[in-house]
């Protein structure tokens, strides 16, 4: 019986379907040449958790990142994705178009660099409108409606909507590409160092922000940060990278306050206190 | 007496990998059982390795060896081998945590720090903030400061956004880091007041107070945590 034959046979007797992981990611590598990007990476990703991958540059984060999320072909290894109906699919055994409708539709990806997200040159509002177009949406007037609510909820006047981002700041930017990315409501988003470049105060608004959405959303989030702060304040579970492999996983907290590998405890015995 | 968490042969070492892998033993042996509508006190000097015990209970310390089960959702779990999200779940639901020092978000108003545990759970925004309403009027926290993230607040006032945010669920396990070090005399009895609450409602406590009044008046029986000093325990 597949998945989906068993899930419909437990609806059928009243059984709610027991919660399975959204993200199913086993021994991942990427090798660039004779140099390892990451190695052997393996982590389940459960809906509506947010996990912080963090170490310092060069540790394999991003590629990590890139690898989980279909944008960079991994060496080996797999990683498996549950789709709305419940089946988990292995993203590089799809066809492409289908990967591409669930990059567009269930998933997000929120850039460091908010220029890699947005379209610097169309309006605000259009850079929101774009994504619900992408899925079907032809309503001009829903779209927009659609567009100046999400504005809303990441703190962007009304009146900017038909501006175009190049006049935006580097946070309004970063709340923008936000909104961008969440408005077709998907399950699932990725983050690359999403408050990188930010100054202080703008940087605690926008995790403020993210906070919010994410728990009211019930999103599950894969978040690539430097910043062991902003992985402590979003994240209920971390892993921490060197050198491309995983050194040590778990509870974000307990890998803050009682970290076991040497090259953890250096890093939290990094952090500046103010 | 209904037992609701039981703590056996728990043992913690810090090995500090920044001076040369040299190992701190904290504690071995951590041996003891909390009881629904009773408040236990971890007693001992300072160093002997009371947070320490707390903070395994909680999941925030991994621990060595040993395991800590506790009564979750009718059914007995290992808090020391349980995956992180088993732990967060047991939060949530099981055990609760009022901390020495509150971990202030930025922009974060103190009505929803104290709100967040039930927000967790589901419960509906406005009703959760009347519950953080009614327990900052009982703590005395000026209704000025509602509104306001906690970071700026003297330390007593942060403390008693912490006793809130503790004490606003019906978490049946109960964990207490000095929740009174910064508090004055009225604000004491009140926390005196809540913790006898939560023993009548049937709650497990178990509280580090080095204030004696405030000992003497919630301790049902003392654990003296020197029994379990690292070192004494191997012998």
């Amino acid at each position: 019986m597949s998945d989906a034959d068993t899930l419909e046979a437990l609806a059928k007797a009243g059984i709610p379907a027991p919660v399975k992981p959204l993200l199913t990611v086993e021994k991942l590598t990427r090798v660039y040449g004779k140099r390892i990007g990451c190695a052997d990476v393996s982590f389940d990703l459960w809906p509506g958790e947010v996990l912080a991958i963090v170490g310092e540059s060069g540790s394999g984060k991003t590629t990590l990142l890139n690898c989980i999320s279909s944008r960079l072909t991994p060496t080996c290894g797999t990683v498996h994705y549950r789709m709305r109906d419940g089946v988990s699919a292995d993203i590089y055994k799809m066809a492409e178009a289908e990967r591409r409708y669930l990059m567009r539709t269930d998933w997000g990806f929120v850039h460091q660099n908010p220029i890699d997200g947005l379209r610097m040159t169309v309006s605000a509002g259009a850079n929101v409108g774009e994504r619900l177009m992408a899925v079907g949406n032809r309503h001009y007037g829903n779209i927009r409606g659609a567009a100046i609510e999400w504005l809303a909820r990441v703190e962007i006047d009304e009146d900017r909507v038909d501006d175009q981002p190049r006049t935006f700041s580097g946070g309004m930017r970063q709340r923008l590409q936000i909104a961008r990315n969440l408005v077709t409501e998907p399950r699932l988003v990725f983050m690359d160092e999403p408050t990188g470049g930010l100054d202080v105060s703008v940087q605690a608004r926008l995790l403020d922000l993210l906070r919010g959405l994410v728990s009211d959303l019930g999103l599950a989030v894969v978040v690539v940060t430097h910043d062991l702060a902003v992985a402590r304040l979003l994240s209920d579970r971390m892993i921490v990278m060197k050198e491309g492999r995983v050194i040590e996983a778990g509870l974000t907290d307990r890998v803050l306050d009682d970290p076991r590998a040497p090259y953890t405890q250096l890093l939290v015995s990094s952090i500046l206190q103010v | 007496m209904n037992t609701l968490l039981v703590a056996s042969e728990v043992k913690k070492t810090f090995i500090m990998h920044m001076r040369g892998g040299v190992e701190l033993p904290v504690v071995a042996n951590v041996s003891f059982s909390l009881k629904a509508g009773a408040c236990a006190v971890l007693g001992g000097p300072s160093g002997v390795g009371k947070s320490s015990i707390l903070k395994m209970l909680y999941g925030n310390y991994g621990c060595d060896s040993g395991q800590i089960l506790v009564q979750h959702h009718g059914r007995h779990v290992d808090v020391a081998s349980a995956s992180p999200r088993l732990v967060l779940e047991i939060r949530r639901d099981t055990i609760g945590y009022v901390s020495q020092f509150l971990r202030a978000v930025p922009r974060v108003s103190a009505l929803d720090v104290a709100a967040e545990p039930l927000l967790i759970r589901g419960v509906e925004r406005e009703a959760a903030r009347e519950q953080a309403r009614g327990l900052f009027k009982e703590l005395n926290l000026p209704e000025k400061l509602w509104s306001l993230p906690p970071a700026t607040f003297s330390g007593g006032e942060q403390q008693r956004v912490n006793i809130a945010r503790g004490f606003i669920t019906d978490h049946p396990i109960l964990l207490l880091d000095e929740p009174t070090a910064s508090l004055d005399a009225a604000n004491r009895e009140v926390v005196i007041d809540l913790i006898a609450r939560k023993k009548a409602e049937g709650a497990a406590l178990l509280g580090i107070f080095h204030d004696l009044d405030v000992r003497n008046a919630v301790a049902d029986h003392v654990i003296d945590v020197s029994a379990f000093a690292a070192g004494k325990a191997a012998a």
